[in-house]
């Protein structure tokens, strides 16, 4: 009589001593979530169903198209059309029939992603915008889940473990150590823009697979507090530990009704100026963590009562910055002109450490536009 | 002393160089200004930067040879 279909079908990993039967039974047992069946998430599902992860979700709301298919290996012509994510969770059922497979055909978006993600241990960020990165990076923090995180470009590749909770009181470094603030709209091309060799996400999806694995398990040494670059052109790997930086928790929404306030399709969005829409303003005028600043001169009209403020003219800001504990700081003046001048100075002043705008179109525009 | 600066991902396109030697530079501050100076389209990208292969925070002392790592966030997947 034959084994049970479900050793025989490990029996290769379960011989490695490190693994063994109780890795495979630490694998049965993980939950991992894989935001995006695209470049990255095609190769990271394809090797964490083959391992056996008991249960795998698969969050995407694409469709599947003719150019997706020399990188995104899990489709074939005959899904072209079809949602990505209900294609993915069938054919990895075909490849192990075994495990669970929970098929998420949606966007991820901070109304759902707490949900979601709160049903995994494990989450694997094979995204392919800045939204959903620093979304899935907050929302990790938030519900203390280990985020294994892989990005492209070109021939590089980016790979990491972040927000591993530890068994000491450490704190586990996260997205916004490496990059607090996203990039300006026009800094960063994706893939459509930037073109992407196949290969690239194939191996870093791989790399991401085989550190969910690691985690799981136990086995070797995932990638914590640190970040590995791949050059797949002359194969340099370059590694660098992450340091814990101290206004990164500043940053992250302190709970889930902030996390579900907070806009981030627009603070990804933000353009290399400082100027802020007046419905951007709208929205944001009422956070706790934001200082409003008149920069007119003292005694100019109209006054201002419509939200609170503090006053600095910006004769006084030339000589002396003030120290604003806020991390969004708007200034404002009559047409925009002088703030936005104030925003450079307090931007070469606070660098990356405050988010600086300068209302559109002064007090003036938003009066008239009310 | 000796500052070898490593330039990852689309930042090289703005260096036009994957590798720079830079002499004499006391502090990070005053790295980047001279980065800034050489490449001006730098000034506006956002990148981390790591010393001997640790990233770092604010203005930060540079002793001896040492190795800086420009890192700019990629988004594709």
């Amino acid at each position: 009589m034959s084994k049970p279909a479900g050793n025989e079908r490990y029996q290769r990993q379960i011989s490695l001593k490190e693994l063994g039967e109780s890795g495979q039974q630490k694998l049965k047992n993980a939950k991992v979530l894989v935001v995006g069946a695209g470049g990255l998430g095609c190769p990271a599902l394809l090797y964490l169903a083959g391992a056996g992860i008991g249960r795998i979700g698969i969050v995407d709301f694409d469709l599947v198209s003719l150019n997706n298919l020399h990188r995104q290996v899990l489709f074939s012509v005959n899904d072209i059309g079809l949602s990505k994510s209900l294609r993915a969770g069938d054919i990895l059922g075909q490849i192990n029939p075994d495990i669970e497979i929970v098929v998420f055909n949606q966007k991820l978006s901070n109304a759902n992603a707490l949900d979601i993600i709160s049903g995994f241990d494990i989450i694997v960020d094979g995204t392919d915008n800045f939204t959903s990165r620093y979304m899935i990076n907050d929302a990790c923090v938030l519900l203390n889940k280990t985020l294994v995180y892989g990005a492209i470009s070109r021939f590089e590749g980016q790979l990491a473990v972040f927000n591993k909770p530890s068994s000491n009181a450490e704190i586990p470094s996260n997205y916004r150590d490496l990059f607090p603030l996203p990039p300006a709209d026009d800094e960063v091309l994706n893939c459509e823009e930037a073109g992407v060799i196949g290969v690239l996400p194939g191996i870093i999806g791989t790399m991401m697979a085989n550190e969910t694995i690691k985690l799981i398990t136990g086995i070797g040494e995932p990638l914590l507090n640190r970040l590995l670059t791949y050059n797949s052109l002359n194969n340099h790997f370059f590694e660098m530990e992450l340091m814990v930086m101290p206004e990164t928790a500043k940053m992250i929404p302190a709970d889930a009704d902030a996390f579900k306030d907070f806009n981030y399709d627009w603070f990804c969005s933000i353009n290399s100026n400082f100027d802020l829409r007046h419905e951007d303003f709208e929205l944001m005028m009422d956070d706790k963590d934001i200082q409003i600043v008149d920069v007119r001169e003292t005694g100019e009209m109209p006054a201002v009562d419509d939200f609170d403020h503090i006053h600095i003219p910006l004769s006084h800001l030339k000589v002396q910055i003030p120290d604003i504990d806020a991390q969004t700081i708007v200034l404002f003046c009559q047409s925009g002109k002088r703030s936005t001048g104030a925003a450079e100075i307090l931007s070469k002043h606070y660098g990356k450490s405050r988010k600086i705008y300068s209302l559109k179109d002064g007090i003036a525009g938003w009066q008239k536009n009310k | 002393m000796q500052v070898q600066v490593m330039i990852f991902g689309q930042l090289a396109d703005i260096t036009g160089t994957s590798e720079l030697i830079l002499h004499d530079i006391p502090d990070t501050d005053t790295l980047q200004e001279t980065l800034h100076k050489l490449y001006p389209a730098l000034a506006n990208t956002k990148y981390a930067i790591a010393m001997n292969k640790k990233t770092i925070q604010g203005n930060t002392i540079l002793t001896g040879d040492t190795n800086i790592a420009l890192l700019p966030p990629f988004s594709g997947g």
